[in-house]
């Protein structure tokens, strides 16, 4: 891809005609670059042992009771024991639809309002000029290291019956969450929009537009990259969350981590849906992770995160 | 690649055309109009969504008992209500008089967002440090008696010294991975180079829970006479080892350090996308310049590559640093700190909640706040360094 973002294919095309013998040449790849047998193999060990833990987790999800329990799921080939039991039961006694239903409204509120509310912040930050500016800015970059658990007594009291009345409830984690990811969003939208053109500010605000208008039809979308990049973020840091979800929902309103920290504390009847339950909570973050990925990776690397 | 072509939707977007006049005051002179419904429609808004929510929660009737329903509604009124919420501000303080107005418009922008910090993070950690010198149940102050009980504990002194670990141990070997696959697949066809990445990437979509139930597996003990279950089980009884019980196993801190391979496994994706883009770039003429003086490629590496991404290394670094001083799931969810595994956020959680000694769980993270303020300052310092670089 290096190489075809950078040369025509017409030049692409004339390289292999003045070099037809490098082309075929079997140590060279089809972008002229030599290849690289110790990189090869290196990096074909590497990936088979990073994906060999998760393969082991989806096998073993689909064998039953005994079979996990008595043999390696390597051996499944051979020894067998395959099954959907356990993908029913997780769904069926153990309920896990609705975990998974509670995550869902969980982390979409969770992930669109603070994006809303730090595109703002990011945005006089880039655009505007005010007394404090500096100052604030670095209180943000400041903040970003203070650990969460500061926060989890005085917020229990303050959630909890005596005060506001809204822990158990998603309201009052979508608040968290909010707080929590403000901090991080400001800091990468702010580092992305302050690589926006100053000109393009300027002439809106000759032609009359005023800061929410500018805001809107020019800065948001030209900020989709960064946006997109830290709602993923976002999203798999709220979606794979335990202590937030554990501390501030009822059990009703458990999400699906919470569910799966649950059955790995389960004995005896029902462990066998502990694989089950492990990749179910795996999917929906793995989907968004896969068809956003290029968005991410570019938001990540194109100064937003750098720094 | 993004280092190369540079986000070209910034270059290629036009601007929209933006309605001529509209919004532009002539007057200087306050719309008195313009206030008022910006004031009302806070309030409004401010009213509607705490009732909604409100509903959400103690009437489910109202809405069929659907959690798909009240999950959609709850979307609409939370999305929607921020855009209306900045939406009146906005009119607000569009109406108050021109130099007022000019001079305000940036807090305006700023005010819902750092009203969320300082209620999610500062009152909090004000307040934390306030219960920090109070008892049990915080009714009454006792001076550092928590501190005391706290630091001469064989239980806290333990779970800094593997707070200890895990930073020295972690951050480094994720980088030294990171760079190494970074490098290594940056000498991959397009294809492979693309796959590899994905795969290494893949494990940052998992959760801590989960990946400690996969790696659960892996660790997995059966006695002697029966077939191992465990993939290191397996590989360590084909070598000639007896079965052992990894997690339970502190010789050395095994145990710890078998935790520690997990969260590598989860960063080293992470670590590796960032240092990719940096490697990738480093200027081509550069090592043009060291291969002409005869250097090895271990050289230009070595002196060439990584002085020029150093800057990427540290940020790497200090992301994976503050991750490892807050680790918790993985510790709690496998031995709960059993087995000397304990860590400084597990201990909190456990204190806290486990032996209801707030005032002491507290002070553990008054403690906890004080070792990351070095990293804190170091932040700092690092993002004015390069803002003046900008």
């Amino acid at each position: 891809m290096t190489v075809d973002v950078t040369k025509t294919p017409s030049e692409v095309a004339e390289a292999s005609r003045t070099e037809p013998r490098r082309v075929r040449t079997r140590g060279i790849m089809a972008d002229g670059r030599p290849r690289s047998t110790t990189s090869i193999i290196t990096m074909v060990v590497l990936c088979v042992l990073w994906t060999l833990p998760t393969v082991g987790l989806l096998v073993t999800s689909l064998r039953d009771r005994d079979a996990q329990a008595e043999t390696g799921w390597w051996t499944a080939l051979w020894n067998g024991g395959w099954t959907f039991d356990n993908y029913r039961g997780v769904f069926g006694s153990a309920d896990i639809g609705t975990s998974l239903l509670n995550s869902v409204i969980v982390a979409v509120p969770a992930t669109i309002i603070p994006i809303m509310f730090a595109a703002f912040a990011a945005y006089a930050f880039s655009f505007m000029d005010f007394r404090g500016k500096d100052v604030l800015f670095i209180a943000i970059v400041a903040v970003m290291v203070v650990p969460i658990q500061v926060a989890f007594q005085p917020l229990l009291n303050l959630f909890g019956p005596n005060g506001l009345g809204i822990s158990g409830q998603f309201i009052g984690v979508w608040i968290l969450h909010t707080g929590f990811g403000m901090p991080l969003a400001i800091y990468t939208l702010r580092n992305y929009m302050a690589t926006l053109p100053k000109t393009v500010i300027e002439s809106a605000k000759i032609d009359g537009a005023t800061h929410f208008q500018t805001f809107w039809r020019l800065i948001v979308p030209m900020s989709v990259p960064v946006i997109a990049a830290f709602a993923i973020l976002q999203f798999l840091w709220v979606w794979n969350d335990l202590l937030i979800a554990k501390l501030f929902l009822t059990t009703d309103n458990a999400t699906v981590i919470v569910k799966l920290q649950g059955l790995l504390g389960a004995q005896g009847q029902g462990t066998e849906f502990l694989p089950a339950g492990a990749f179910i909570s795996m999917v929906i973050p793995m989907i968004v992770f896969f068809t956003l990925q290029r968005f991410f990776v570019r938001g990540l690397t194109s100064g937003a995160v750098k720094g | 690649m993004s280092a190369r072509t540079q986000d070209p939707e910034l270059t290629g977007t036009e601007p929209e055309p933006v309605g001529p006049g509209i919004g532009a005051r002539e007057t200087e002179a306050a719309v008195p109009a313009k206030i008022l419904l910006g004031l009302v429609g806070m309030v409004v808004v401010g009213w509607f969504v705490a009732n909604a929510s409100l509903a959400f929660a103690y009437y489910p009737g109202w809405f069929a008992n659907s959690k798909v329903l009240i999950g959609l509604l709850a979307l609409v009124v939370g999305v929607g209500g921020a855009y209306f919420f900045f939406y009146f501000l906005n009119t607000f303080v569009e109406g108050l008089p021109g130099r007022i107005s000019r001079g305000l418009m940036p807090y305006a922008f700023l005010a819902p967002g750092y009203a969320l910090i300082a209620l999610m993070l500062l009152y909090p950690t004000i307040q934390t440090i306030n219960y920090s010198f109070a008892n049990s149940d915080a009714t009454a102050y006792v001076g550092l008696e928590n501190y005391r009980t706290v630091l001469g504990s064989q239980e806290f002194r333990s779970a800094i010294l593997n707070n200890v670990l895990w930073l020295i141990i972690v951050p480094a070997v994720t980088v030294f991975f990171g760079v190494i696959i970074a490098v290594l697949a940056d000498k991959l066809s397009t294809r492979g180079e693309k796959v590899s990445k994905s795969v290494i990437f893949l494990p940052m979509a998992i959760s801590f829970v989960g990946a400690s139930t996969i790696w659960l597996l892996v660790y997995q003990y059966d006695p002697a006479n029966e077939d191992a279950t465990g993939l290191l089980n397996a590989v360590w009884r084909a070598v000639g080892g007896e079965p052992q019980s990894w997690l339970q196993n502190s010789g050395l801190r095994l145990n710890s350090l078998l935790m520690m391979v997990i969260l590598v496994w989860l960063q080293v994706g992470f670590a590796m996308i960032l240092l990719s883009s940096a490697i990738k770039g480093v200027p081509e003429d550069t090592l043009e310049a060291a291969r002409i003086d005869g250097a090895s490629e271990l050289q230009i590496f070595f002196r060439v590559v990584i002085p020029q991404i150093k800057g990427t290394i540290i940020t790497v670094f200090i992301t994976v640093v503050i991750l490892v001083l807050k680790v918790f799931d993985i510790v709690y969810v496998l031995t709960d700190g059993r087995d000397k595994t304990q860590v400084i956020a597990n201990l909190f959680f456990a204190k806290l909640f486990r032996d209801s000694q707030s005032g002491q769980a507290s002070a553990i993270v008054v403690i906890l706040l004080l070792a990351v303020t070095p990293v804190l300052i170091y932040q700092v310092r690092h993002f004015r360094r390069e803002e003046l670089g900008r």
